[in-house]
């Protein structure tokens, strides 16, 4: 399952970063956002995936699933989502203002 | 156990949220940033004479044990920065005031500022990893929007820049922080440091701190500064200043607080790569201060050399060079503010960037002239000013460490800067003046918090010995890592 999710992670990876890549600046919006999702899938993989029984103290398991990546997954998740909608919105506004989402023609120059 | 640790946060975030709700009482507004700020600032010293009678201050939020609930650890260190970012902050707020204009005041411009201010300080007080991620964020969010507030078409595009290479670096960041708890099982700063001192640093845990550089790099504007120039040129002169004042300085406090406290076992493959990095940093931004005749563009490269150089201290990791590295981050959150304000203060007074344009501006403005003049010789660190001390240290350090080479391109550059201020100077405030008296406005409010800031710089130079022990204080809990852990941990007999 651990190699599955980590080959799932890198294929996330590789598109979030193509698309980070290119020239729209809504590909590049997404592109975030997926990179985002990657990590999230990564923390997760790296506290262990399923062993077995749930982490209560009471049910005296020994093969129990980490909680602690779960609880980091959240907060990330929460920023994560947060940032996404702040540049959506920065961007269309800059859409809107500069008239271009081509990030070749956001260069601008010295005299403004 | 103790309480007033986490008060430096909780203050501005609940101000700021206070602000939100009376959001058409400009006044009100100014009157709570102040005594937010003020507060904050009491609050730091009030902590420091406390740490330096009974060491090290903690506090287990929920009443949780260490290492499995948040911690917030206020060490002299990062006091003595919380001090310092106060002092700042309050005085870019006195100089808000009068210059942000009506506009970004209703749009939340000081709630956004303190919610800055909880983040910085968060990031210096947190005890473990995720959260300093965690402050990193609110501080970051809070940036974003400073940096656009206002929408001009420059702040839209450097913001786009700005957002684009952070949201990166976060996720780099939690990249990092996985791959840690993968290997280490915790995330506690002072449990990481035990953990790692048991298990060895072997190649592995070495490649993860190297992404830890990377991130904090990327955030201090080590080396990775690219977009550092830009985007600190685009926001007006007191977010600007701020910026330029604390953001930088966080990452250089996370890679100070990691590679002292966690990643110290393999110093000949961390630390020198941090003082090769710091080196070229130095080179690249003293060229980039040199070669550029616009006052805001030597003025962000001016920063980029400052970043390069605590952190050779840093890379040099002996007690001498530790020393020289936090004098002068102390010395740099306040020059750094100093600087951008008088240069912004000049662009405002005159409405133009580039240098060749302006001209004679002693005679109009003789006490700006003066304070611009102390305010290059601090930033180069000329003897009775904050800047000499630090320089001192750090070139001792890096001479007893062997990195002559270091130490050699700290003092080299050193003299870059102070040409490349001194052109600011002596073109904008010598030669002919075009204006008549009266034809531009009057600074004198503007004056205020600028003779503040000139002041603490100052202060800080001839005042060396009052802070020497509190800088003392910070250096023992940095070299020994075993203070901080035992603070942390000590209450728990289960580790």
């Amino acid at each position: 399952m651990e190699t599955l999710m980590s080959i799932l992670v890198g294929v996330l990876f590789a598109i979030g970063l193509y698309l980070i890549l290119t020239k729209s600046l809504l590909r590049i919006i997404l592109g975030t956002s997926i990179v985002g999702h990657a990590v999230n899938l990564l923390i997760m993989t790296m506290g262990g995936l399923k062993k077995g029984g749930p982490p209560l103290l009471g049910l005296k398991n020994q093969t129990f699933t980490d909680p602690l990546p779960q609880a980091l997954l959240l907060t990330a998740i929460v920023i994560n989502f947060a940032i996404t909608a702040l540049f959506i919105v920065l961007c269309y506004r800059a859409y809107i203002v500069l008239g271009t989402d081509d990030t070749e023609q956001l260069r601008g120059n010295e005299h403004e | 156990m103790n309480n007033l640790v986490i008060l430096p946060i909780v203050i501005p975030v609940i101000t700021g949220m206070v602000m939100v709700i009376f959001r058409r009482d400009i006044k009100l507004h100014r009157l709570l940033s102040l005594a937010a700020t003020l507060s904050i600032l009491g609050i730091a010293i009030l902590l420091m004479n406390q740490i330096n009678a009974l060491g090290i201050q903690t506090l287990q939020l929920g009443g949780w044990e260490a290492p499995f609930g948040v911690s917030m650890v206020a060490d002299m260190f990062a006091m003595l920065l919380i001090l310092a970012t106060s002092v700042v902050a309050t005085c870019c707020l006195i100089y808000a005031f009068q210059t942000i204009g009506k506009e970004r005041e209703n749009f939340y411009f000081y709630p956004l500022f303190l919610f800055l201010i909880a983040g910085v300080n968060g990031s210096f007080l947190t005890g473990d990893i995720f959260n300093l991620f965690v402050c990193f964020e609110v501080m970051l969010v809070a940036s974003y929007v400073l940096i656009s507030l206002g929408g001009t078409k420059l702040q839209l595009r450097e913001s786009i820049k700005y957002i684009l290479v952070n949201v990166i670096s976060s996720s780099l960041f939690l990249v990092a922080i996985a791959y840690l708890y993968a290997m280490t099982g915790t995330l506690n700063f002072a449990h990481l440091s035990l953990r790692i001192a048991e298990m060895g640093q072997d190649g592995l845990m070495t490649t993860v701190s190297f992404l830890f550089l990377i991130v904090f790099s990327l955030k201090a504007g080590l080396f990775l500064f690219f977009w550092l120039p830009g985007s600190y040129g685009a926001p007006p002169t007191a977010i600007a200043a701020i910026f330029a004042a604390l953001l930088t300085k966080v990452g250089i406090y996370s890679i100070i607080r990691m590679f002292t406290l966690v990643f110290y076992h393999e110093p000949q493959a961390t630390h020198l790569l941090i003082g090769i990095m710091a080196a070229a940093t130095m080179i690249l931004g003293a060229i980039g201060a040199v070669a550029y005749a616009d006052i805001k563009r030597i003025l962000t490269y001016n920063v980029v050399v400052g970043v390069g150089f605590i952190l050779a201290g840093v890379a040099s990791f002996t007690p001498a060079g530790l020393t020289g590295s936090v004098y002068y981050l102390i010395h740099d959150i306040v020059v750094k503010a100093l600087i951008f304000l008088l240069g912004g203060t000049i662009i405002h007074l005159t409405g133009k960037n580039k240098l060749k344009e302006i001209s004679g501006l002693i005679r109009l403005y003789p006490s700006l002239g003066w304070m611009f003049f102390i305010a290059a010789l601090s930033l180069a660190g000329i003897p009775p000013l904050s800047g000499f001390l630090g320089k001192i240290f750090i070139t001792e350090g890096t001479f007893t460490a062997g990195y002559f080479w270091l130490g050699g391109i700290g003092l080299f550059t050193s003299l870059m800067v102070l040409y490349s201020i001194m052109k600011i100077f002596m073109s904008a405030f010598w030669g002919y003046t075009d204006y008549e008296e009266g034809e531009l406005e009057s600074p004198k409010g503007l004056l205020f918090p600028i003779g503040l800031l000139t002041l603490m710089t100052i202060a800080l130079g001839l005042g060396a010995q009052g802070i020497s022990q509190y800088v003392d204080v910070a250096i023992e809990g940095l070299m020994n890592t075993h203070l901080y852990i035992d603070a942390v941990l000590g209450l728990n007999p289960r580790i």
